[in-house]
């Protein structure tokens, strides 16, 4: 039995460690072949890009070499897969390898796509990767005060981070004795200030108390960089000295160009995980099309089932779990304090008063994260 | 092209039925009909408000079983 597993990101990683363990016997007997392709040797742990735009965490502190992250007997390459041939169970890479596989797993993940949005690259600060994170650092150590604007763009990754971003400038001016010149507005797509309820129940008092305005149903339509001011679709504008964006994401541009999914979102079974139509490709994280949040922790979640149901039908012939819509979110409520989301597909979370005692389980897991990738957490 | 495309949002606190029809219209052409399915309460109400404010068109909003199916059509 060939197991393929392309993309070496959280989704990838805990799903081919998982395996490893749990088929242990059968790679040794030779009955099994793991392989992972991966498009980077390097694995970055991005929820630290958030610290990185604060000058809490230096670049450098976010990567591992992602080798040292897998099993041994895991076979990985570092290249890229440029075509799905999905009929004939091979895919091709950028060398130009063909390799073929009895089951396939999908876990590119998604990236970042500003350029949709008129002006967005150039008039807006972001921090969804290492670069803009360390722009966006430096252009708020330069900041003595004015308007502060935070935009959403749809879909994104990390659907908490609109709301920390907030939470985490307050804290930030606060410290550097400037709060008092920096008026923030946050901007929302729907009509409340997150797209999960009690998320949003909890966190008005806290905008509120912090003096923070909001203005929701706003979908970012595009930037005048020359007069610093953003519209939306909606018809609404307002003025900015300092605009930060959650830009809007798709999936990577080879699931597109291999016709896998429109947008780059691979239609998914929300409970099997495996890609519509076909019952040996599964599909993990950021890739899929499921109307869950594009976290770490929903791919986290998800690979644990695909693992158990992967390494179960080479044993019994059969799958054995469906995945709940499981997630769980941190949510920083600033610089000293931390709450938490956790729901599945059928009960919404419910959120607890943060407290300083998870905002410090949330440093700890920054470095448990690479414990948790090698899937012993 | 005109096509009409089911987005299933039954279940789904996050991103939820709102934020995925967003995310639908962007790649849909002008013309097409999406018809969103949510088991959410508030969708009835947010996603007709939001559809009026931005411009598109709500050609129905009904509700089968405990499931609202809402199909709507970008206009612009
Ligand atoms: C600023 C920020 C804050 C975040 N905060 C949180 C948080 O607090 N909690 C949380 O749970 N999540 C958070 N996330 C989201 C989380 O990081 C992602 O959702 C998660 O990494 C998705 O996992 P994945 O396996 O789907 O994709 P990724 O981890 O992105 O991995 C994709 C992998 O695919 C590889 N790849 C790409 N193209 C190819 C190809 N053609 N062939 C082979 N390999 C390929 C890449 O090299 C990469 O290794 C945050 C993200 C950001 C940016």
């Amino acid at each position: 039995m060939r197991i393929l597993v392309v993309g070496g990101g959280t989704g990838g990683t805990i799903l081919a460690n998982n395996l490893a363990r749990r088929l242990s016997a059968e790679i040794r007997a030779r009955k099994v072949r793991l392989t992972m392709l991966s498009a980077s040797d390097k694995h970055m742990y991005q929820p630290g890009l958030l610290y990185v735009a604060f000058g809490q965490m230096s670049p450098d502190q976010l990567y591992r070499d992602q080798a040292s992250l897998l099993e041994a007997s895991i076979d990985f390459h570092v290249d890229p897969v440029e075509q799905f041939q999905l009929d004939q169970n091979q895919v091709r890479t950028q060398s130009g390898k063909v390799h073929e596989y009895d089951i396939l797993v999908i876990a590119t993940g998604s990236r970042i796509v500003p350029e949709e949005v008129r002006g967005l690259t150039e008039g807006a600060e972001t921090f969804y990767t290492e670069a803009s994170a360390v722009k966006m650092f430096k252009r708020l150590r330069e900041f003595q005060g004015g308007k502060v604007a935070v935009v959403v763009g749809v879909p994104h990754k990390c659907p908490i981070a609109p709301v920390e971003v907030m939470f985490s400038l307050h804290d930030y001016f606060k410290a550097r004795g400037i709060r008092d010149k920096v008026t923030m507005k946050y901007h929302y797509p729907i009509g409340r200030i997150h797209t999960i309820e009690n998320v949003a129940k909890w966190a008005k008092p806290e905008f509120d108390r912090m003096g923070i305005e909001y203005e929701t149903l706003f979908n970012v339509k595009e930037v005048d960089v020359e007069n610093n001011v953003v519209k939306s679709e909606e018809g609404t504008e307002t003025n900015y000295d300092l605009l930060i964006a959650i830009p809007p994401h798709r999936g990577m541009e080879v699931i597109e160009k291999n016709n896998l999914g429109q947008g780059g979102w691979i239609p998914t079974d929300r409970f099997k995980l495996t890609m519509k139509g076909r019952d040996n490709v599964y599909v993990l994280g950021d890739t899929s099309n499921l109307p869950v949040s594009k976290t770490g922790s929903a791919a986290h979640f998800e690979a644990e089932v695909v693992a158990e149901n992967i390494a179960s039908i080479v044993k019994i012939g059969a799958p054995v779990r469906d995945y709940d819509g499981k997630v769980y979110c941190f949510i920083e409520a600033g610089h000293e304090r931390a709450t938490y989301a956790m729901f599945n597909y059928l009960n919404p979370p419910d959120l607890k008063p943060p407290t300083k005692p998870m905002h410090w389980f949330k440093i700890a897991y920054n470095q448990m994260y690479w414990t948790s990738v090698r899937g012993l957490l | 092209m005109s096509e009409s495309k089911i987005i299933d949002a039954c279940d789904t606190y996050c991103p939820g039925p709102l934020m995925e029809l967003i995310t639908y219209m962007k790649q849909a052409n002008v013309g097409d009909t999406l018809e969103l399915l949510s088991t959410d309460e508030g969708s009835a109400a947010d996603v007709p408000e939001w559809i009026h404010k931005v411009g598109h068109e709500v050609v129905s909003n009904e509700k089968v079983e405990g499931v609202w199916h809402i199909k709507v059509r970008k206009a612009k």
